[in-house]
């Protein structure tokens, strides 16, 4: 009987061991299974959920060209102080240089001589009007930020600018050269406000002989970046 | 990151290795790109190029440079000189037939002491090493010219006259799309008088390619 007893025992002990996974290998006697055949080779389990994405060049927004207009006070040589506006368009070549055209306009009025002679007229009405187109090359020398209070920064930029042009004023086309300092403060990174200065230089013989006349405008104007 | 698009502004975030960027816009070489935790930045191109795309391949931006101006199709500048000791300032637009020899139209503006005028001419250009970083060119062109006698000046009238000219000059290559031109042009002005004129105009100017 006790006889028995034992050999039972030992045929559960022996089942429980082998059945014990974490003592199978203890004991050493446990059989190293092979790995259950897979049904696909290994390569292909994973299976790409998201489509690749490639970085292409032309998909990046470029703002690279700079557009708005400007209003301010032109000073013509002789012909006095009057309101000045234009458009002007840039494209912004490294971070340093940029090109420029603008395209503005002015009044002239009348000389001291014309005020104080009376009725006489150097030049006719419609002549009066000053109209200039410029191509200039322009330089941020002065890049910066500035704070308003204590959670805002804008950045700025001094730059330089000279360029040469055309100068319509007094019935005729005159060959123009302009220099001059701007400052861009860019309230985003895509809209900036100006503050220029420019002297529209060219030569002019009206008044009997020949003589360089410098025409001071200072304006201030929007643009946009695109 | 930096705050502005340019070498002095100051670095405001550095980016953590492992971390995705969103690039919104460039501006000349420069990236405004946004990180996963929300901030947004300026990134030079060098800076960009050490990045890896989502398939582990490295970012790479095609620059422009001096092999696209020679397969360049168009070309548009302006140039601004002498012409017969009046200033000149000229637009032109060009189309490469091939990289030899090239299609040019021009528009310019001539303001003289004297009299002033505009001219339009269409060139035919040929660049012998269009591979060159600078590169001699010779031209040949005809169009018309048209004076008018400034308001101070009595005497002429208005004229229009066909015009021949001959020139060379040389193009380099500057940097992205752009180029330095420099040329002289002899030109015969076919007058309507006995005589024909003869102008010679040296011009400098840039231009940029697409």
């Amino acid at each position: 009987m006790e006889s028995r007893f034992r050999v039972l025992f030992l045929i559960v002990a022996i089942v429980g061991l082998s059945g014990c996974a974490a003592t199978k290998n203890l004991f050493g006697f446990g059989r190293e299974e092979a790995p259950p055949p897979s049904a696909e080779p290994p390569g292909q389990v994973i299976d790409p959920q998201v489509e690749r994405r490639e970085i292409k060049e032309p998909a990046i927004d470029r703002e690279d060209f700079e557009i708005g207009a400007y209003v301010g006070i032109m000073g013509i040589e002789d012909f006095g102080s009057n309101v000045s506006y234009g458009v002007r368009l840039a494209y912004h070549i490294t971070e340093g240089f940029f090109v420029e055209g603008t395209v503005g306009q002015s009044e002239g009025g009348l000389t001291s001589f014309e005020v104080l002679s009376g009725g006489a007229r150097l030049i006719t009405d419609s002549e009066r009007t000053l109209t200039y187109y410029n191509l200039s090359l322009g330089y941020n020398i002065l890049p910066g930020e500035v704070f308003l209070g204590e959670g805002r920064a804008y950045n700025t930029n001094l730059y330089l600018i000279a360029g040469l042009g055309s100068t319509r004023f007094a019935g005729d086309d005159r060959f123009s050269v302009n220099v001059g300092a701007g400052y861009r403060f860019l309230l985003s990174d895509s809209v900036a406000l100006h503050l220029d200065f420019r002297d529209h230089l060219f030569d002019i013989d009206l008044l009997g002989e020949e003589k360089t006349v410098h025409n001071l405008e200072g304006h201030l104007g929007v643009t946009v970046f695109f | 990151m930096r705050t502005g698009p340019g070498r002095g502004y100051p670095i405001f975030h550095v980016v953590d290795r492992g971390e995705t960027v969103a690039v919104i816009m460039q501006r000349t070489e420069w990236y405004l790109v946004r990180s996963g935790s929300g901030k947004e930045g300026w990134v030079d191109r060098a800076q960009m190029e050490l990045t890896l795309q989502p398939d582990g391949n490295p970012v790479s931006f095609d620059e422009a440079g001096l092999e696209d101006l020679t397969n360049a199709k168009w070309e548009l500048g302006v140039l601004a000189g002498d012409f017969g000791g009046a200033n000149i300032v000229s637009l032109y637009g060009g189309y490469s037939l091939n990289p030899n020899v090239s299609v040019e139209l021009w528009g310019s503006q001539i303001l003289g002491n004297f009299s002033n005028g505009w001219m339009g001419s269409v060139n035919v250009v040929h660049e012998a090493f269009p591979e060159w970083r600078v590169s001699p060119f010779f031209t040949l062109g005809a169009g018309v010219i048209h004076t008018s006698p400034k308001s101070t000046i009595i005497q002429g009238e208005d004229r229009t006259d066909q015009i021949g000219h001959v020139g060379a000059g040389f193009r380099a290559y500057a940097t992205r799309r752009f180029l330095l031109r420099a040329e002289y042009k002899s030109y015969v002005v076919f007058t309507s008088r006995d005589e024909n004129e003869e102008v010679e105009e040296w011009k400098v100017g840039f231009a940029f390619f697409f």
